[in-house]
């Protein structure tokens, strides 16, 4: 199908795209890599009046490390975030994600802000933010805010951003030394959005894991930080955390895929990435690890 | 150029398969059908229209990107390069004639994605390339015709055989 009727702007400062969002209001909406807005525009399942390109604000993509945090500018392009030296050496939970985000057409034009701002619960990045303890800086004409992840994704497509704000940066702290990741999904097809996934960080404290951060996607309305299974693994008890998860996650039952079926995909998920962050090199509890 | 200003319409300049090009377009118009209907430039495939199909994929600033999920003004001061421009430089050549002596279409209603795509990948000289690689590599566009198999043949064949002449040019 073909989009509405709608006009476009492409203001070359964060200042003037920041004038119009004010002044265009609930009718403006912001453009950053368009992979899924301008497929909502297609299927005119959206219909804003007015477009605006963020795309040529000079400053809001790119990578740098400064201090104790990596900070990944909102116009980064996918490919760009997880194929960035900092990123690999320094992130390398968002470098794992990196293959399972869509396909190599979608990561050149697609940004990891716009994914974030968009907060669609099946995808890979929002779920990364709330392992890493990331912070969403969002800017908008009354000034900066920073967000925890945790406080940013309210709901379905639904995020702390008020009317007008857009978000500039994604913070991530780095990990120390002795950090521990894990990142996996489960699709259908390479590339399609995820049955279930998770992003996974903490640390090695004596023979176990502290700290864990077990971000489920894919299985609620938004990123879930999975506690009482995080508790049980750091315990060593997998086969407990498996069985927390059915308290703790809410998946969306659809005729392709019921909830039941997600949530024991979850325990599959989390079987295998326990095990791969505890080092193990068998993985326990029968197939699959449930 | 692409004004700062709200409009309906923009004008815009970009280079198109080598060429320098100018255009009016309306806002609500994707790259895939300015690409098709104001240029001629029928090797864009429309197939789904919402990103998924990946027949309309083209290079855009070197990299493979969906024409329809950009905005026709958003060609401004980009290089853009469709099928049409990659066999006139001859740069596919080899890929083109792999995905004949593969049998690698048989409609050949995704083939202009399918060799865009592999030419992007094919481009970059440190990527593997796998046929799991290239299976990921190609995940994004769909035969309804082939099953596949030829037209991994055929980029591993490519893949294979630029391998071998580089190796030759080093020695």
């Amino acid at each position: 199908m073909k989009a509405p009727d709608f006009a476009y702007a492409r203001p070359a400062s964060l200042d003037a795209a920041l004038a119009l969002l004010a002044e265009h209001g609930e009718e403006a909406a912001p453009l950053a890599g368009g992979q899924s807005l301008v497929t909502a525009l297609n299927m005119r399942l959206a219909a804003p009046r007015l477009l605006v390109d963020l795309n040529a604000i000079p400053g809001l993509a790119g990578v740098s490390e400064e201090g104790s945090i990596v900070r990944i500018g909102a116009m980064t392009r996918h490919r760009d975030v997880g194929t960035a030296a900092i990123v690999r050496e320094r992130l390398p939970l968002f470098a794992a994600a990196l293959p399972h985000i869509a396909h190599p057409a979608i990561r050149n034009r697609g940004t990891i802000g716009g994914s974030v701002a968009l907060a669609d619960p099946a995808t890979e990045w929002p779920a990364c933010c709330l392992a890493a303890g990331a912070t969403i800086v969002v800017l908008g004409r009354e000034g900066e805010r920073r967000i925890a992840a945790g406080d940013f994704f309210l709901g379905l497509y639904a995020t702390a951003l008020r009317p007008g704000e857009i978000v500039t940066a994604i913070e991530v702290p780095v990990p120390g030394q002795d950090a521990v990741w894990g990142f996996d999904e489960l699709a259908r097809r390479h590339g399609d959005y995820a049955l279930v996934g998770l992003a996974a960080t903490g640390r090695r404290a004596g023979g176990g894991l502290a700290d864990l951060r077990l971000a489920f996607f894919g299985v609620a309305d938004r990123p879930v930080l999975a506690r009482d299974a995080a508790a049980a693994v750091e315990a060593g008890d997998i086969a407990g955390a498996q069985a927390a998860l059915a308290g703790e996650l809410d998946p969306p039952d659809d005729p392709a895929t019921r909830a039941a079926t997600r949530l024991h995909l979850a325990r599959v998920l989390l079987g295998r990435v326990a095990g791969r962050l505890r080092g193990d090199t068998v993985t326990e509890g029968g197939r699959n690890g449930v | 150029m692409a004004s700062e200003n709200p409009d309906r319409e923009h004008a815009v300049a970009f280079t198109l398969n080598g060429e320098a090009v100018r255009a009016r377009v309306p806002a609500r118009m994707h790259l895939g059908d300015l690409l098709r209907g104001t240029f001629g430039l029928t090797g864009v495939h429309l197939g789904c229209e919402h990103g998924v199909c990946g027949a309309c994929t083209i290079l855009v600033d070197g990299r493979a990107v969906r024409a329809c999920l950009m905005l026709g003004v958003q060609a401004d001061g980009a290089v853009i390069e469709t099928v049409e421009g990659l066999t006139e430089s001859g740069l596919i050549r080899d890929l083109q004639d792999a995905f004949h002596a593969r049998n690698a279409l048989q409609c050949g209603y995704c083939t202009p994605g399918m060799l865009v795509t592999a030419a992007e990948l094919l481009a970059d000289e440190a990527a593997a390339s796998s046929r799991e690689e290239i299976r990921a590599a190609i995940s994004g566009n769909y035969c309804r015709c082939t099953g596949y198999h030829a037209i991994v043949d055929a980029i591993a064949t490519t893949a294979e055989a630029r391998r071998d002449a580089r190796r030759e040019a080093v020695e």
